[in-house]
């Protein structure tokens, strides 16, 4: 209760803010993904797995916050093997972790459940996911989690100015557009590319990663939304391939852009 | 099959996509249509041409889009109304507020859905690792899906009738809208290229966009970039081609090291030849591409630029 009162406080002086923020251990699209034999799951074996590009964003966000006001950064990551991403966050500057070795595939209420669980007893101030993750493409989890959290939200989120216990942020919108709102505090951001600058990780900051707290928490969803029926390579139109050696494919691309009068 | 599709509005113009959630409502049973806001009339009207029924609800704190009182309002339209379906367009409004309308309803939500059949329940498709993989998803009614634009464009026409649902929000909002930014004016608008260049995370580093603008140069056009590339701040944001940045239409886009994610491709898939160099032959580009180059671009463009060099002269 002390310590709730203490960030009420702070949180009316534009002080210290404690924010969580959601990170998931993920293949990279771009890296060797493919349907695994029984059709209705990923093979992901020769895959390159990082940290969701989306989520490095907002991590970074919450440490920059946490750097110029104080407070405290806690990541939250779900999968049996997102160790790896927790142990680069810690490293960026988050203090402590909580691994939920859950592996909820494709459903995100699964995975937003599990959270609200986990974060019950924290005394929040904001909570920051990426936009969406790089392997799913749902974007869900975060919104699910404010949902079930009764909090006020925003999305693709790409500036964030916290004032006077008020946070003023700008998403985006359609054709460059971005929209401005105000929200109270706690709140719910979830965190466009392109926010920030990531910074890399130091060896300092591997070092000081090793005695920081990662805690593990078994908790069970309850319910179960989708079922996956079947995964597979989409019917493409593919287009007309441009095949040889360099040399040769610049002389076929001079040709075609010649015959269309571009040159 | 009752099916609830829910209208977006920006700038008093419809999305269009709103007409696609009918398009798809029609093609399942029972379509029924809501739009929110001020006075919205106008929209109801439109919608009416392609709806069985369309529900107004009307209210002056409605007249900017408020997550919170969207969900509000709908959750009492749909505790009236009992659809099986909910339809919300997958949009930077409806894939926001989407997820919660669910949670509040207790219904499971699939997000970005390109196809729905009828089954026990329903099976709907969507596209997951950014375009590269697809996966069909059995959900129970009632239930939520956000819808992609463009993937159900095929419609018929109705004559639907327009009711107040005399609904007003039961509270205020927790989300304060202040105001819209504009997009940033820089010194080339891409959207009135006849040649684009575009580059993507291929390209690697800023260090290798000037490699870009030497070919867009020779063919006498502009350097624009994919999304990574403008986070990475190697180009200006009012570079960005896609749903987020501009929508072009030039009579050559020459993709570099673009992957080609949706929100990408639906900013330049009208572009009347499109050429792409991926190194990834399962790139999505390439579906859209009419020409592809499966090879490293710093293999082909030097060549490129050799021999449209030597043509010059």
């Amino acid at each position: 209760m002390e310590n709730f009162l203490f960030i009420r406080v702070a949180r009316a002086f534009g002080g210290e803010m404690k924010i969580i923020v959601l990170a998931k251990h993920a293949p990279d699209p771009q890296s060797e993904v493919g349907v695994a034999s029984d059709g209705k799951s990923l093979s992901l074996g020769a895959a390159v797995f990082d940290i969701n590009d989306w989520d490095r964003y907002a991590v970074e966000e919450a440490i920059r916050i946490k750097e110029k006001l104080g407070g405290e950064v806690v990541v939250v990551g779900v999968g049996k093997n997102c160790d790896d991403t927790l142990r680069k966050c810690l490293a960026m500057g988050a203090d402590r972790a909580i691994k939920i070795p859950l592996d909820a595939g494709i459903d995100a209420y699964q995975i937003a459940e599990v959270i609200a669980e986990a974060i019950k007893n924290e005394k929040f101030d904001m909570i920051f996911a990426g936009l969406m993750s790089q392997d799913m493409n749902n974007g869900l989890v975060g919104v699910l989690l404010a949902g079930m959290l009764n909090l006020p939200f925003a999305t693709a989120v790409t500036a964030i100015d916290i004032k006077d216990g008020k946070v003023k942020v700008k998403r985006e919108i359609e054709g460059g557009y971005q929209e401005e709102v105000e929200l109270p505090m706690p709140c719910l951001l979830t965190i466009q590319s392109g926010i920030n600058e990531p910074r890399y990780v130091s060896v300092m900051g591997i070092k000081k990663a090793k005695t920081k707290e990662m805690k593990e928490l078994n908790i069970s969803p309850k319910s179960k939304k989708v079922e996956v029926v079947k995964m597979y390579l989409p019917p493409v139109k593919k287009a007309e391939l441009i095949t040889g050696d360099p040399g040769q494919i610049a002389t076929k691309l001079i040709a075609i852009l010649k015959e269309r009068g571009l040159i | 099959m009752k099916v609830l599709a829910v209208a977006e509005h920006r700038f008093g113009n419809l999305n269009p996509l709103s007409i696609e959630l009918l398009n798809l409502a029609n093609k399942i049973g029972e379509s029924e249509a809501v739009v929110i806001g001020k006075d919205v009339s106008k929209f109801a009207s439109e919608l009416a041409k392609h709806a069985d029924k369309v529900w107004k609800i009307e209210d002056a704190s409605l007249e900017n889009y408020s997550p919170d009182l969207y969900v509000d309002v709908l959750s009492q339209l749909i505790a009236k109304v009992k659809p099986d379906l909910i339809l919300v367009g997958n949009t930077a409004m409806g894939s926001e507020f989407a997820p919660y309308l669910a949670v509040k309803l207790g219904a499971p939500i699939v997000t970005d859905v390109v196809g729905v059949s009828k089954a026990d329940g329903l099976v709907v498709s969507r596209y997951v690792m950014q375009g590269k993989i697809m996966v069909d998803l059995k959900v129970s009614t009632p239930c939520v899906l956000t819808i992609r634009q463009g993937a159900f464009k095929e419609g018929v026409q109705k004559t639907g009738q327009i009711v107040d649902a005399g609904i007003k929000p039961s509270k205020s909002a927790m989300r304060k809208f202040i105001g819209y930014v504009e997009p940033e004016v820089g010194e080339v608008d891409i959207a009135k290229a006849e040649v684009i260049v575009a580059v993507g995370r291929g390209i690697e580093d800023a260090a290798n966009i000037p490699l870009a603008e030497e070919l867009a140069k020779l063919l006498g056009g502009v350097v624009a970039g994919s999304r990574p590339v403008i986070d990475s701040g190697w180009l200006p944001k009012d570079r960005q081609v896609g749903i987020s940045g501009k929508i072009v239409k030039p009579k050559l886009y020459l993709a570099l090291g673009i992957s080609g994610a949706f929100q990408h491709v639906m900013g330049m898939k009208d572009s009347e030849l499109i050429i792409a160099v991926n190194k990834d032959p399962e790139a999505p580009i390439f579906g859209v591409a009419h020409y592809g180059i499966v090879g490293n671009l710093f293999d082909v463009v030097p060549e490129l630029i050799d021999k449209l060099k030597a043509i010059k002269k």
